[in-house]
């Protein structure tokens, strides 16, 4: 598996039967692929879904402009549901999507009121960096074009179970994993754990060093409790800028293949 | 009671320098027709409102998008993303477009105030981020707030599947997203509706949007790309 199954894999296997959850798009949306089949978890749309379809079988029907009129005559006002697909059913990402049995739709404000409510088991992010504030970077890069911060701030502020998906190090070898971010802050105080494909990383808050960040957020760390199969402390530790913990050999948990 | 107009008489109603708010997820839930329609005007100097500065989704311009290609049209932007759509940035880029990024929930919440009389509210979105900066902050039960404040229009284009002739309206699925609230956050609210039936024909107690938001509707059974 590529790094970003292997991530998505493991997030999986932390949900339980009835959680109600956010994929964030990219690989956070991976997730969706291995919830295990004897569980049924409550995934959120941010345009106004309560229980997406896991996949999208539509796979096809953007390819030129008729196929796409062609479903979408066939599948609108009382043609096609929730089942079969309807023009007016998308996911967050704005692709046509089923829902599952027992989900339900609503408009915008009712669904940021479950986002930002605090009514979410938990939520899945990418990241750009996170330090030991427990803060997230992760929609602005200075001097590179700004694309909007979409629903994630609303989702950040509200959700207590916040997970980032990320990849350990950023593609240029910088660490992703920090101090203290120096990228613009989506979020602060808001990151639960990290799980990249080396490792999972529980945010520990507090400690003796209290030092605090301009927000007046505490610093804390991150507690590494699980490592993919054949990777090792050192390799771990030395991609992050941020000082980790970890679990002695015989707590630590080995992560998914 | 008839709201149902031509869509030239709909495009008198909006003037150079309006704020528009255009609802619309995507192209889901979005006035497409009255959007071409605009597209195809002389407006100038418009100040939008809306969720997404025409992302481009796999080859498919969204329809805002058609907005930004009339130059001089877009003066003014307030969204919560713009996705990879080459032009838009290129507008930002070049001083021609100045765009304001609102986290979606407080958009949608800022336009919800804004149409039911509500002077602001407070958020634990943005604390800590550019979002919060100058703006007016609070500590409530021992947390940080933002203050962010209404948003209203001189005009909002909504859509719906299907109206009755007063406005009464109904969605599918994700369709309802932000058409509710901007149409009652509109001084001048137009109502695209793929189908139109007679009063009468729609449950009350099944109504998603209330007529007396609207006050015009136009027909449009397919969408336009």
């Amino acid at each position: 598996m590529d790094w970003r199954n292997i991530i998505a894999k493991n997030i999986a296997l932390m949900l339980k039967d009835g959680d109600f959850v956010n994929l964030g798009v990219g690989v956070p949306m991976l997730v969706g692929n291995y919830i295990p089949d004897d569980i049924t978890v409550i995934l959120e749309g941010e345009n106004g879904s309560a229980g997406l379809g896991r996949q999208l079988p539509f796979e096809g029907i953007y390819d030129d402009a008729e196929t796409f009129e062609r479903w979408e005559n066939e599948h609108r006002g009382d043609q096609g549901d929730y089942r079969t697909g309807h023009k007016d059913m998308a996911n967050a990402g704005s692709n046509v999507s089923t829902l599952i049995e027992g989900a339900c739709t609503f408009d915008v404000p009712t669904s940021f009121g479950i986002l930002r409510g605090g009514h979410l088991d938990m939520t899945v992010l990418g990241a750009l960096q996170v330090d030991e504030y427990a803060n997230l970077a992760n929609w602005v890069i200075p001097g590179r074009r700004v694309n909007g911060m979409g629903g994630s701030m609303d989702i950040l502020a509200g959700t207590k179970n916040v997970t980032i998906a990320m990849q350990h190090e950023a593609k240029d070898g910088s660490a992703k994993i920090l101090r203290e971010c120096t990228l613009p802050l989506t979020a602060v105080h808001c990151v639960t754990r990290v799980v990249t494909e080396k490792c999972i990383m529980e945010f520990i808050e507090g400690g003796e060093a209290a030092a605090h960040d301009r927000n007046g957020t505490k610093r804390g760390h991150y507690r590494v409790t699980a490592m993919y199969p054949g990777v090792s402390e050192e390799e771990v530790q030395s991609a992050c800028e941020a000082e980790l913990e970890f679990v002695s050999r015989s707590e630590m948990k080995s992560m998914a293949e | 009671m008839d709201k149902v107009i031509e869509m030239k008489d709909a495009m008198k109603l909006i003037h150079d320098g309006d704020t528009v708010m255009i609802s619309g997820f995507g192209n889901i839930g979005a006035p497409c027709n009255l959007i071409m329609a605009m597209s195809e005007t002389e407006l100038r100097d418009i100040d939008l409102i809306c969720d997404n500065l025409g992302e481009t989704v796999r080859g498919f311009d969204q329809c805002a998008e058609r907005l930004l290609q009339q130059k001089g049209m877009i003066k003014k932007a307030t969204c919560d993303f713009i996705g990879p759509n080459p032009r838009a940035g290129r507008r930002i880029v070049d001083g021609e477009l100045a765009v304001t990024f609102v986290p979606f929930g407080t958009l949608a919440e800022r336009i919800r105030c804004g149409a039911y009389g509500i002077g602001g509210f407070y958020t634990k979105t943005g604390v800590g981020t550019l979002v919060e900066e100058g703006k007016e902050t609070k500590v409530i039960n021992g947390e940080k707030y933002i203050l962010e404040l209404p948003l209203r229009a001189d005009v909002s284009l909504v859509k719906a599947w299907k109206a009755d002739r007063m406005g009464n309206a109904l969605f599918k699925y994700t369709g309802e997203n932000m058409n509710t609230i901007m149409a009652a956050a509109g001084d001048i609210a137009i109502l695209e509706a793929e189908e139109i039936v007679e009063v009468g024909e729609i449950d009350p107690g099944d109504v998603r949007l209330p007529g007396p938001f609207i006050d015009h509707i136009v027909h449009c059974p397919r969408e336009v790309l």
